[in-house]
């Protein structure tokens, strides 16, 4: 997992609430059953149109979001689907990171495994960095995992919550389950304790 | 342990296998659920890394996401599904778990298949790529969804490194009233607190509507759970779930069910144990819901209207005429105006025998409407051979509802059966969001009695005055 640090970016606003995984990456795209190459396909049904063109009124394909690697939403960003193809899908577009007042759980925690960052700031903050993304040219941000920090050089700063341990893999890129696997005598021994005795008929 | 527990506490309590320091503690998982298209790339991951499934036992697989609902034999056209589909049979056989192939006759929807084969048991904890594994919970288990770097983890180390979450308890009093299903009751509940009410908290359903629930309807009740951003749903286990599970293929037997019977009827929470937060439900105000927007806590009574929007809030508003854009709809429209073009009765949330039971029975003796095409599809191979033991689809048949094969289908569209852009369709599934069912295809999400009778009146009826023959 590549780690995440400190990133600056441009933003995009994408103001709707509830943004769900079925939108980030709609389902015929979900047969593929390699991790890459879903980037084309986000937010799919917004960018284009029925016919396959380009729906310019979406605001990924507005000139002034080119190369946005930030993304801001209304809250509850990230439900529905357990699909982790929503997040391989905005990371492979370019994105690092999303703000919003609240994220899904199992799409928080898709992201994590992926150096993907997910911030929570408060509505209010959140809808300032809305309003600066929108009226602001080129606005960026910089977000400083090592500060638990979000910032612009205009005067915005905002701490963001993370748990401890998240932090520390996202910092570091470690893989988790190779962290898991340093307890194998713990998990050797609840096995031994409790074996699989309901499923052993099969 | 002296300190008062809730049944969710139990459970995690029972499956921790280390809390290392500075890190979330390491959970045990008895059972995972795989299919099609949430697992090959974790397949891939083990691979690359060269490991194993630690326990191919405690593994179980189908496919159903993708699959057909033709009748079994016809060839798959979608090639990238078939190529899914192989992959999964590919990965099942070189890491030795068992697969309910297309061909089993116990294939299904895997939160249909889990509890009916007695994989789903009370207290255990289990896990699936898919956020719908909240399903489980009905039987007094910690089950929840995750995403495809966590199916990985499972595979490899039969654990999962989890924070707790936190712990909800909804308590619904009295008794649903005639014509209120299990559905109404998630759709009332998500309606009340929102999309994102539950999140980060494992939901505990409580009181006597909740245990007056067939395990059926406890597991569409359960199913919801993620629609209101819970982590995971669960019912403390009672004699009808006992009763349930008893005899069921993979459940314990002799000696050891009465062992685990023990032990499941100490599940229960502690009288006195507390929850970070608690909410109350009267049965008695419940009614049958529709949803009229994009998301399922936009909710509305058969009886009443499209919400006026002038009086929600800046945020609340933008939503709701961006739904109400989506799904051509207007502020005040009657519910029961609403006419409907497709009807889809199947899903992991409602297609088990007692939801095809009562959707037959509003059928029977009437037509499905000439403007609308409805479709059936049984969750299970095991549900379709009952129904049809039963002779529901002759009901069904003979009422003008197709009858197929058992799958996830139109409720999530990756398999032919999907809406046509502007359709608008009555349906027993879980999401009503934008294109869920086909690009511009527009969802009513109901229980299995409200779309039978769309289906034959051709729009929207209080299924409370319905005329059964």
């Amino acid at each position: 997992m590549n780690p995440f640090t400190i990133h600056r970016g441009r933003v995009a606003p994408l103001d709707r609430l509830n943004v769900d995984t079925d939108q980030i990456i709609p389902k015929q795209f979900l047969k593929r059953i390699e991790k890459t190459g879903f980037g084309q396909y986000v937010f799919y049904d917004w960018r284009f149109g029925a016919d396959g063109k380009k729906n310019s009124d979406f605001v990924l394909h507005d000139p002034r979001y080119d190369g946005a690697s930030i993304l801001v939403a209304g809250k509850n960003f990230g439900c529905g689907s357990s699909r982790e193809h929503a997040v391989w899908a905005l990371a492979d577009y370019g994105f690092r990171a999303a703000i919003s007042s609240s994220f899904a759980d199992i799409f928080a925690n898709n992201s994590t495994k992926n150096g993907f960052l997910t911030v929570r700031l408060t509505e209010d903050e959140v809808a300032n960095l809305m309003r600066r993304a929108h009226d602001i040219d080129n606005y960026s941000l910089t977000i400083d995992l090592e500060q638990c920090e979000v910032r612009d050089d205009q005067g915005f700063k905002a701490i963001f919550p993370i748990d401890d341990f998240v932090r520390h893999c996202l910092l570091n890129g470690l893989d988790d389950i190779g962290l898991t696997l340093q307890h194998e005598a713990e998990i050797a021994a609840y096995e031994y304790a409790h074996p699989p005795k309901a499923l052993r008929t099969a | 342990m002296s300190a008062k527990r809730t049944l969710f506490d139990k459970i995690w309590d029972a499956h921790l296998v280390a809390q290392p320091a500075g890190r979330s503690p390491i959970l045990y998982i008895d059972l995972h659920l795989v299919h099609e298209v949430t697992s090959p790339q974790a397949f891939d991951g083990l691979r690359a890394a060269g490991r194993k499934v630690r326990q191919p036992s405690r593994t179980v697989a189908t496919v159903d996401h993708n699959v057909p609902t033709e009748p079994r034999g016809t060839p798959i056209t979608d090639l990238i599904a078939a190529r899914q589909i192989s992959a999964l049979q590919a990965n099942c056989k070189e890491f030795g778990i068992h697969l309910f192939d297309m061909d089993s006759p116990d294939q299904g929807i895997v939160h249909v298949i889990g509890p009916e084969l007695g994989f789903t048991q009370p207290g255990m904890t289990i896990v699936c790529g898919d956020s719908h594994t909240s399903t489980h919970g009905a039987f007094g288990a910690l089950a929840f969804g995750i995403g495809t770097s966590e199916v990985e983890h499972v595979l490899a180390t039969q654990c999962l490194a989890q924070q707790k979450p936190k712990s909800m308890k909804i308590n619904v009093h009295g008794s649903l009233g005639d014509g209120v299903t299990a559905k109404d009751l998630a759709l009332g509940i998500i309606g009340q607190i929102g999309t994102d009410g539950a999140t980060g908290h494992v939901i505990e359903y409580a009181g006597p509507a909740v245990h007056g629930l067939s395990m059926e309807g406890r597991m569409t009740l359960c199913n919801m759970s993620i629609e209101a951003g819970a982590r995971a749903g669960m019912v403390a286990p009672d004699e009808t779930t006992i009763a349930y599970v008893k005899g069921r293929r993979f459940a314990p037997r002799g000696a050891e069910w009465e062992k685990a019977i023990n032990n499941w009827r100490n599940l229960p929470t502690d009288a006195e144990a507390e929850f970070d937060k608690v909410i109350e439900i009267d049965a008695a105000q419940l009614c049958p819901f529709v949803t009229w927007g994009t998301n399922p806590g936009m909710v509305a009574p058969v009886t009443g209207r499209v919400p006026e929007i002038s009086s929600m809030t800046d945020a609340d508003r933008r939503a709701a005429e961006l739904a109400l854009q989506y799904m051509a709809l207007e502020p005040g429209r009657r519910i029961e105006d609403i006419k409907i073009d497709r009807v889809f009765i199947g899903s992991c949330t409602n297609s088990r025998i007692e939801d095809l039971r009562a959707a037959a029975k509003v059928a029977k003796g009437h037509h499905v409407s000439s403007k609308v095409r409805a479709m059936v599809v049984p969750g299970s191979q095991t549900v379709k051979r009952a129904a049809e033991q039963e002779g529901l689809h002759r009901v069904f048949q003979d009422a003008g509802f197709e009858w197929r094969e058992s799958g996830c289908s139109m409720c999530l569209g990756m398999n032919p059966d999907i809406l046509q852009p502007g359709e608008r369709c009555a349906s027993t599934s879980n999401r009503n969001f934008e294109g869920r069912q086909g690009r511009g295809g527009r969802t009513h999400l109901v229980s299995p009695m409200m779309a039978a009778a769309a289906a034959i009146a051709g729009h929207f009826t209080d299924i409370r005055n319905w005329k059964f023959q």
